[in-house]
């Protein structure tokens, strides 16, 4: 039976990746990548980058703000002040990448992990955290960083990210989308159907596939026979995969993928080919499932080192620069800790405040009935 | 047995099924090496194979889907759907084809296929972990609908649902996943039959899954009032053991139903209704439902004061009692 074939083959080839979908050491040559995992300059013929100093120093802050805004974080879940958080941890390129390639008024439709994205887009941290709380279900204004609430059914947003591009399409405007999903979401009715769709619709929706290996306790092998970045030939639009902890190839490809986007060309499935470095969640437990050893391969492609070693050896930062983005993140982190810590519960009227736009009258009915009960509750036992 | 969790107890009933019957399988989302996200399932793919116990493609049309086809094919699935609030891909295989094929088929396919939800809220989850859609499924013909309470009856429920060929969605109430109980030798219940789990004079509390051991917790507390409340755990939402409840309805002259789910069209409506055709004459008050609100489930810091407790349900008591 497959099942049992496919578990032989990962026992050959490094856990939880198949020899055909192998990165780092002997990279497949799909595999776009614009700096190595040793912080060396390499150039793609289809994909070139003429990128600044300044721009370059900015894309590791980002990097650095991004992972130290998600380890504080974790460390306000451990402490009780969040119920659940889902860690970014490994992924900040592919999310850097692919956030700085968007335009001001390009949409992004994020599944529940996408903190780096939502920080590109200039959605403050705070916002993200209500949810993880319980405060609310995320509760932000989508319209106004064009940043989607977080979606946790899985494979939803895809569907929604290409209807908002087919409107785009309507309006003769010039946006583009970003739909988010993950390796596990490659499966879902929904996915396939936005391919469908975006497809005949040639809607400019980019769909970004971080495949970080994991699917909770599933490899991305239980989802694909085939590296994901190939579904899409399928659909009839391109498919790319790049190093997804390569934060100049996510921003490259994603910057491609966008204006042709925008220019009328339609879809393109990008696969950010990185990893999951923590548990699912703080609710998941990856030693059940997954070996220490291939979460120590990946650490050698960590995002965030293979930049700092190119900016420290071509002499475009200095330690100044380095001390001060360390001195800024960790105000990031007091800024954000004490941000959650002082997050009120909500009046658990909100029950009821929002569920439809205009008056209901079971709604009210209801909402008046919960006010006249807590209230018979103040000044008494 | 010795004493065990619900979610153990359902571990060992899966366990059960397995051993006995070679055509059943577990189907689900990391029902393998991790053991599901609630350890329901754990071991027991290291003892039956992944061809038995298969983590799926993240797909639960494709679960539900696929467990149909294996049934025509003669196999018995148990499918694992991860959180209530995940079933819903899922729903139109099951309500369009799961439900009908019996009958389209005017009897010549079975479909032996058990859908184990974990529902149902108040644990502190993220959206969608938490709601309570049991209307969904009863109202649905060609369903079986069953929830056990403790896990004495979720290891007999369990084998006993598995074990019928008709479809049964099986509700487990996450809350209740660590309450421990000892296990009985045989099953004291046919699958569908309700309990009276404790008895009383004045007035009879409904409830099923989650919300039994809030209600006997109210029995307690209104007894110290003076006021003696019977409980009876429907434990099968669909068909509903009707007679047993008339029994106790007509025996008290009273009735709550509690559900976490929202109130209305829940539910407790059509329990409401069927009570007040059976016992109008033996009704002192007319049957009160005490449920969740016609809203989204709220984000957990406010998921008390939308669950049915006892403060809840005891106004209730304190209305139906004042008819
Ligand atoms: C429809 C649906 N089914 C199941 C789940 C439970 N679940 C949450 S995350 C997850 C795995 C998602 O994997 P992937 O798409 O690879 O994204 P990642 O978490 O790795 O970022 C599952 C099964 C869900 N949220 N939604
Ligand atoms: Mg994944």
């Amino acid at each position: 039976m497959t099942v049992k074939s496919t578990a032989r083959a990962r026992k050959k080839a490094a856990p939880g990746v198949p020899d055909n979908l192998q990165a780092g050491k002997d990279a497949p040559a799909e595999l776009i990548q614009l700096l190595t995992p040793e912080g060396e300059r390499v150039e793609h013929p289809d994909y070139p980058l003429a990128i600044e100093a300044d721009e370059l120093r900015s894309l590791y802050r980002d990097l650095v703000l991004v992972r130290r805004f998600d380890a504080e974080a974790t460390a306000l879940q451990r402490q009780g002040e969040l119920g659940l958080w889902a860690s970014l941890l490994g992924q900040e390129a592919a999310q850097v990448g692919s956030g700085r390639a968007m335009r001001e008024k390009d949409y992004a439709f994020p599944t529940y992990r996408e903190h780096g994205v939502a920080w590109c887009r200039g959605v403050d941290p705070l916002n993200l955290l209500g949810m993880f709380r319980g405060v609310n279900h995320g509760g932000w204004d989508p319209n106004e960083k064009n940043f989607h609430l977080y979606t946790i059914v899985i494979g939803s947003q895809t569907l929604h990210a290409t209807g908002y591009a087919m409107g785009i399409t309507k309006d003769s405007a010039e946006d583009a989308v970003i739909a988010y999903f993950g390796d596990g979401a490659s499966s879902q009715g929904d996915v396939n159907e936005a391919f469908t769709f975006a497809s005949v619709y040639n809607a400019p929706v980019v769909f970004f596939c971080q495949n970080n290996q994991w699917a909770i306790s599933e490899p991305t092998t239980n989802q694909t026979k085939i590296p994901l970045y190939r579904r899409a030939s399928g659909f009839g639009f391109p498919g790319v995969r790049v190093d997804g902890n390569d934060v100049l190839a996510c921003l490259a490809v994603t910057r491609w993928a966008l204006d042709r986007a925008r220019n009328g060309g339609g879809p393109v499935l990008i696969e950010a080919f990185t990893y999951r470095m923590g548990a699912h969640t703080t609710s998941d437990d990856p030693t059940r499932y997954r070996a220490a050893e291939e979460t120590e391969s990946w650490r050698a492609k960590d995002p965030i080192s293979r930049l700092k070693t190119y900016l420290e050896r071509e002499g475009l930062a200095d330690e100044d620069f380095f001390a001060a983005i360390d001195a800024e993140s960790e105000t990031l982190g007091l800024r954000v800790r004490e941000g959650v810590r002082s997050m009120p519960d909500p009046d658990p009227t909100l029950i009821f405040d929002h569920v439809y736009a205009e008056p209901h009258a079971l709604v009210t009915e209801e909402r008046a009935e919960y006010v006249a009960y807590a209230e018979s509750f103040e000044g008494g036992e | 047995m010795s004493k065990l969790t619900m979610s153990k107890a359902i571990n060992e009933g899966l366990r059960n099924c397995l051993e006995t019957d070679p055509k059943t399988l577990i189907m689900g989302e990391d029902v393998g090496k991790l053991g599901g996200v609630f350890r329901v399932t754990d071991g027991l793919q290291k003892d039956f194979g992944e061809d038995r116990v298969i983590d799926t493609p993240l797909a639960e049309s494709g679960i539900v889907g696929t467990a149909i086809g294996l049934a025509l094919r003669g196999y018995r699935p148990i499918v694992e759907i991860q959180f209530d609030g995940f079933v819903y891909p899922a729903f139109d295989q099951i309500v369009t084809q799961l439900a009908k094929m019996h009958a389209r088929a005017l009897g010549h396919v079975k479909m032996p296929i058990t859908i184990r939800i974990p529902y149902a809220g108040g644990i502190g989850a993220v959206e969608h972990h938490s709601e309570s859609h049991e209307a969904y499924f009863a109202h649905t013909a060609g369903l079986r609908v069953v929830t056990p309470s403790n896990p004495d009856d979720a290891y007999w429920m369990l084998r006993q649902s598995v074990e019928s060929d008709d479809p049964v969605i099986f509700l487990e109430p996450k809350a209740r996943y660590w309450d421990k109980a000892e296990i009985s030798a045989a099953p004291a219940l046919d699958l569908h039959t309700a309990k009276v789990v404790r008895s009383g004079t004045d007035l009879t509390l409904l409830a099923y899954g989650p919300m039994v051991k809030v209600c006997l917790e109210v029995a307690a507390a209104a007894e110290e009032d003076g006021r003696h409340l019977e409980v009876v755990d429907l434990r099968s939402l669909s068909p509903v053991d009707f007679d047993t409840l008339e029994a106790s309805v007509k025996r008290t002259g009273r009735a709550i139903v509690v559900h976490e789910a929202p109130v209305f069209m829940g539910m407790g409506a059509e329990l409401a209704a069927r009570l007040t055709e059976r016992c109008f004459y033996h009704l002192e008050a007319p049957v009160l439902r005490v449920g969740g609100y016609h809203a989204p489930y709220p984000p957990s810091r406010v998921e008390e004061q939308y669950l049915p407790d006892l403060d809840r349900v005891l106004d209730a008591v304190d209305r139906a009692l004042a008819y």
